[in-house]
């Protein structure tokens, strides 16, 4: 158990994994995870794949939010285009492994579009300008009817590298969580080298970045970039898993989720992605069994079983906003604080 | 030829001003809640909505007469106003504004949850209180509800125009969203003018929502409405009166012609890139304040 922090160099400083005990810790976790993939019911394995894929959105939707304070509504969008991206090209007989990337870049595309206008505006004009990319995504999803199908959606091909196909659950985590812990260590990568530096700055007070000599147009885009090349990923992974795609798997909803995510697990904060994933994955299944408890007294309960569902959503997001702006990250960090301390306060 | 076409565009302009003038009530409640308090309402849209189903509620199911159900809808939207600012909005002051503007997408999931959950997804008629016979001007063709619509964004806008111009408390408000320290010195109380901005927008927003249930029907999808607001509010300007009636109403035109001519796929999603032409030309719109940054 570490007491405190003694560095003696910058590299340490800044090292991922910064002490023997936390390496242990997460090897510890990762042989757990795929221990009990093995062993557990396709449930909890689909659980896990769906936590995987919006692990990396989520941590898309942060490197943009939450490290550059650029509030974007529309994250769904470029789920969407990654999605569909990925669906076509691998129809189009593209091997998955290449598809994935090329829907990445797709989006990133895309991100590159919706980025120009924040060189322009911040804040609340950049929020309405993220939200009205989302709507239009949709709606071009809904009304392209030649690629997309329509409302109808599109039935996508099972994921399949190498002629290995991994069309079942369990197949589907070993696929998914390997291209997760890279997602991970890149997004980490990133923040602690400059690009996360100057998009931290930028976040802070851009106009200081900018006599400080960070090239506020540059560093606007490639946050941008990121965080919609993460999105399509996690769009073509969650298509290739669903293996079928529609308009409504990308509303303004999908949108609310993602920044709810990143809000209730911390902005600007890798952990805090991966809580934030996690977390709004699970609170819906967990949820799901509370009609079963309610259902002889409040049959209401049951049918109306989404809006219980909203009306807590919305209610944990403003809570965590008020209350805890540091997300489960920092509760985290607060609980590791006191213990490491315990039993002194100093 | 040419005639007809005109005669068509005309048609589709008079329906289009009644939709607009709908935006431009909604855009109203936008306005004042940001003039003041200087936070963009993600929520508007639910609270419109909310507001027609209270109204609704009340005549249908307390069977209370129209003019009190009215009433009464009035003084339940403003204590639903002043209740979210006291318990969300409050907290939030000299929060930065990403905080806030997650606050109102919260409230906004919050209240449709909330109407789902009271009233379920049956669509439902308003009850009529104006004939619903369409009245024709040589020739083109209006219903009176849209008619009654235009009329009372018309008679709102102008109250609320003098109210910002001439009333103590509309001038504190103005002052209030200019600078928050220099009116607290001023003696104006920043807590009391937050509060009764929400409850006024709460009420123009029920206002709107009753109009549009009229019109259309009652259904918590409706609360979308709000978003389609953006692009009226956008282009009007954020935090002007007049802009909010000129943007939602030139909105609702523009939408219902492309609406018209190009397919209802292109009507929905021609203001949203309107909307992204404004910001990128003239984020501020067309009465809005133009905001400079001091470094």
């Amino acid at each position: 158990m570490r007491s405190g922090d003694f560095k003696v160099s910058y590299k340490e400083d800044i090292a991922i994994l910064q002490t023997g005990f936390v390496k242990i810790c997460i090897a510890f976790f990762i042989i757990a995870l795929i221990g009990a993939v093995l062993v557990s019911d396709n449930y909890f394995v689909y659980i896990i794949n769906l936590c995987a894929i919006a692990t990396i959105g989520a941590l898309g939707l942060n490197l943009l939010t939450g490290f550059t304070g650029q509030i974007s509504v529309g994250h769904a969008g470029f789920l969407a285009i990654g999605a569909y991206s990925s669906a076509k090209l691998v129809e189009a007989g593209l091997p998955l492994l290449l598809a994935l990337p090329a829907a990445g870049f797709i989006a990133t595309i895309c991100g590159l579009l919706v980025g120009v206008p924040s060189l322009k505006l911040k804040g609340l004009y950049l929020a309405i300008t993220t939200f009205a990319f989302g709507f239009i995504v949709e709606h071009v999803a809904n009304a392209w009817v030649s690629l997309t199908n329509g409302a109808n959606g599109i039935t996508v091909v099972p994921a399949n590298v190498f002629g290995l196909s991994f069309d079942t659950d369990r197949g589907f985590f070993f696929l998914v969580f390997p291209i997760t812990v890279v997602a991970v260590i890149y997004a980490r990568n990133l923040a602690r080298s400059k690009p996360g530096r100057a998009w931290i700055a930028i976040r802070d007070r851009d106009i200081a970045a900018e006599t400080m000599g960070i090239n506020l147009c540059w560093y606007k885009l490639s946050a941008f970039a990121a965080s919609s090349f993460f999105g399509g990923v996690a769009g073509a992974l969650y298509a290739h898993y669903m293996q079928f795609i529609g308009p409504n798997h990308f509303e303004l909803y999908l949108s609310v989720q993602y920044l709810a995510m990143i809000i209730i697990g911390g902005l600007g904060s890798i952990l805090g992605s991966i809580f934030g994933a996690v977390f709004m994955t699970i609170l819906p299944e967990m949820l799901k069994y509370l009609p079963d408890l309610l259902r002889e007294n409040y049959p209401v309960v049951v049918e109306r079983f989404a809006d219980i569902n909203l009306i807590l959503y919305g209610l944990i997001i403003m809570l965590f906003v008020i209350i805890e702006p540091k997300g489960l990250n920092g509760i985290w960090n607060n609980a590791k604080t006191y213990w490491r301390m315990w039993p002194y306060t100093h | 030829m040419d005639s007809e076409v005109l005669r068509n565009i005309f048609q589709l302009t008079i329906s289009g001003l009644a939709v607009g003038s709908i935006y431009s009530l909604v855009a109203l409640g936008f306005v004042i809640i940001y003039k003041a308090t200087d936070i963009f309402n993600f929520a508007q849209g639910e609270l419109m909505i909310l507001g027609a189903f209270i109204c609704y509620f009340f005549i249908v199911h307390l069977h209370i007469p129209i003019f009190w159900a009215f009433l009464l809808t009035f003084i339940a939207a403003a204590i639903i106003g002043l209740v979210t600012e006291e318990l969300f909005f409050k907290p939030m002051v000299g929060e930065p504004i990403f905080s806030v503007i997650m606050v109102t997408i919260g409230l906004s999931v919050f209240l449709k949850g909330i109407t789902g959950f009271s009233w379920g997804y049956m669509i439902k008629k308003f009850p009529a209180f104006v004939s619903e016979a369409p009245v024709s001007f040589s020739g083109f063709v209006i219903s009176p509800a849209h008619l009654v619509t235009i009329i009372v964004a018309g008679v709102l806008f102008v109250i609320f125009a003098l109210f910002f111009k001439f009333s103590t408390l509309g001038i504190g408000m103005r002052a209030v969203a200019n600078d928050q320290d220099a009116s607290l010195l001023m003696g104006i109380s920043v807590r009391k003018i937050f509060g009764l901005s929400w409850a006024i927008s709460s009420v123009v927003a029920a206002i709107g929502g009753i109009l549009l249930s009229s019109i259309t029907y009652l259904h918590p999808s409706l609360g979308m409405l709000g978003i389609k607001v953006f692009p009226a509010v956008v282009l009007g300007g954020l935090d002007s009166v007049m802009g909010a009636i000129v943007g939602g109403i030139i909105i609702g035109i523009v939408e219902n012609i492309a609406g018209g001519y190009l397919g209802g796929d292109v009507k929905e999603i021609t203001s949203f890139v309107i909307l992204i032409a404004i910001l990128m030309i003239r984020p501020y719109g067309l009465f809005g304040k133009e905001e400079i940054e001091r470094v």
